[in-house]
């Protein structure tokens, strides 16, 4: 017992990473209409940023966050005005094949800045557990959990409660409506690609953190994860993203404890395309995905 | 001066030419109705207004150029109820309101206004959390009209109103519009398939056959034109 409970706040921690990069696709998908295959790499290079700045600039670890989570608003707002819109016209397999060589661009640029070898950025956590019992809570899973809530919260609040949110899910839901009331419609779509920077930046600096040691290929996996993430919630909804973020990682974990012979690391990712391929099946359009109620 | 006027206004989709130069004038205060058959330019004339498609040729509104983008013609005081409403069918009643008073910064007025709106409707603060998308037709083209009300339009351009509407709503819809323009002076461009609803709700009105403006005039004189009554008013 004491070894499922570990397993499941273990399983939580890596879920909030997934779930919050998974959110920052949906973020994008419900926006622009295509999957970003840049997300894992924008948060990537975020997380360098954020290394540099601790490493190199010698600052401490939560300004560097926070002024890393603000470039990466920033880099996200600039990437949609300089190479998404102009394409928008193109069409969408334009724009997916754009997000694939900003990919390989951005992974690129990682290892020419900063060099491909192997870096660390020390968790401001340290490594430590609680004992509750004879369960030992890993602090690290907990606290990664505390921080994508905290930021997906933030988010929810503002584009529920706020002008701005207000406008851009205008934005997303019609955007020839939305210009008709005044609405600056890429000017929204920019935002809500530097919203989605920053989540894949938290998704980034959690995950090397919680890795120990990191390279420009670091987000490659994780990125995979959130795909799933995504689809398996139902690309459409924003609580779906995040509910199968964290289902998945929990779902994983006790995988690798549990499942006859144990599944090695290795071994987790197939594992976890089986069960979205398995989940696919059953439910298509995803465990929140829904159709959209219209009368005409 | 003319509150709107279009100079040979020229527009087309990709290599489809919709408009071949047309010019009309609209007065503050007026309504002006657009008739013709479908195909003969009325959608693309709003749309040349608003922004929502590229043309040539002059429109000044308000002793100005109108710029060439609908969120900046927003701006300027022009609201544009589109073909099929534009209503934002995934947000709630309540919050297709808030967008139409999206480009205002005066919150106490704005206030008033829904106070007013909703006086008027109740339904839609009884229902302000339903999914617009879940209205009905005559539901959401009322919605429309109190959404664009919210924005303090200087003209309002309505395209269709009356599309798959029973005749009771639109004449409950149109008594709204004649209400606004006699007691706050109103003005209005629309469009509409239902010539002999448009030329009664309308001071003037004018005729277009592919892409042209063919005839204008008073609506009550337009309604006597042996032409319009054969073509567009069947008797």
């Amino acid at each position: 017992m004491a070894n499922f409970i570990q397993q499941v706040v273990a399983g939580l921690g890596d879920g909030a990473i997934y779930a919050s990069l998974a959110l920052a696709l949906v973020l994008i998908y419900r926006a622009t209409h295509v999957i970003n295959f840049a997300q894992g790499e924008m948060g990537m290079f975020s997380t360098y940023i954020a290394w540099a700045l601790i490493t190199n600039h010698g600052w401490s670890y939560w300004p560097a966050f926070v002024f890393t989570l603000g470039l990466s608003f920033l880099g996200g707002f600039a990437i949609h005005e300089s190479v998404i819109r102009p394409l928008h016209r193109a069409g969408e397999l334009t724009v997916v094949m754009a997000t694939i060589a900003l990919l390989v661009i951005l992974n690129g640029l990682a290892s020419w800045i900063w060099q491909p070898d192997e870096k660390i950025l020390t968790s401001p956590f340290g490594g430590g557990t609680w004992s509750v019992g004879s369960i030992a809570i890993p602090q690290q899973s907990v606290y990664d959990l505390i921080i994508v809530l905290v930021c997906v919260t933030a988010l929810w609040l503002l584009f529920r409660y706020t002008k701005l949110g207000l406008a851009l899910r205008a934005s997303a839901v019609d955007p020839s409506a939305s210009r008709l009331l005044g609405v600056r419609v890429p000017w929204m779509l920019s935002i809500g690609w530097g919203f989605a920077a920053i989540l894949s930046a938290v998704a980034g600096m959690l995950a090397a953190s919680a890795q120990f040691i990191f390279t420009p290929g670091f987000m490659q996996v994780t990125i995979i994860y959130a795909f799933a993430a995504a689809i398996l919630g139902g690309l459409e909804s924003p609580v779906g993203a995040v509910i199968g973020g964290l289902l998945l990682g929990v779902t994983i974990n006790l995988l690798g404890t549990y499942f006859p012979g144990q599944i090695s690391p290795d071994l987790r990712l197939p594992a976890a395309l089986a069960l979205l391929l398995l989940v696919l099946v059953f439910r298509p359009s995803g465990l929140f995905g829904r159709t959209v109620v219209r009368r005409v | 001066m003319p509150l709107l006027e279009l100079s040979e206004v020229h527009a087309r989709y990709g290599p489809v030419r919709a408009l071949h130069g047309v010019s009309l004038t609209l007065d503050e205060g007026e309504i002006v109705a657009l008739l013709g058959a479908n195909g003969a330019g009325k959608t693309t004339t709003l749309r040349a207004i608003s922004g929502m498609v590229a043309r040539d040729g002059t429109i000044v509104f308000d002793g100005e150029q109108l710029p060439r983008r609908a969120e900046t013609t927003a701006r300027r005081g022009i609201t544009h109820v589109p073909e099929g409403r534009g209503i934002l069918g995934e947000l709630t009643v309540w919050e297709n309101l808030k967008m139409g008073a999206y480009l205002r910064r005066d919150r106490k007025a704005i206030a008033q206004d829904f106070d007013q709106i909703t006086g008027e409707l109740p339904w839609l603060s009884q229902r302000r959390d339903q999914q617009a998308g879940t209205l009905s037709g005559g539901e959401q083209q009322m919605l429309a009209l109190a959404r664009a009300r919210l924005s303090r339009p200087r003209l309002l351009l309505l395209d269709e109103p009356s599309l798959g509407l029973a005749p009771i709503i639109v004449e409950q819809f149109f008594q709204v519009v004649r209400r606004l323009n006699v007691e706050q002076g109103l003005s209005v461009l629309i469009v509409e398939q239902n010539a002999n609803a448009a030329l009664d709700l309308s001071h003037r009105a004018y005729l277009l056959e592919v892409g042209k403006v063919v005839l204008g005039g008073a609506s009550a004189e337009l309604r006597e034109h042996e032409g319009v009554r054969k073509s567009y008013l069947g008797y």
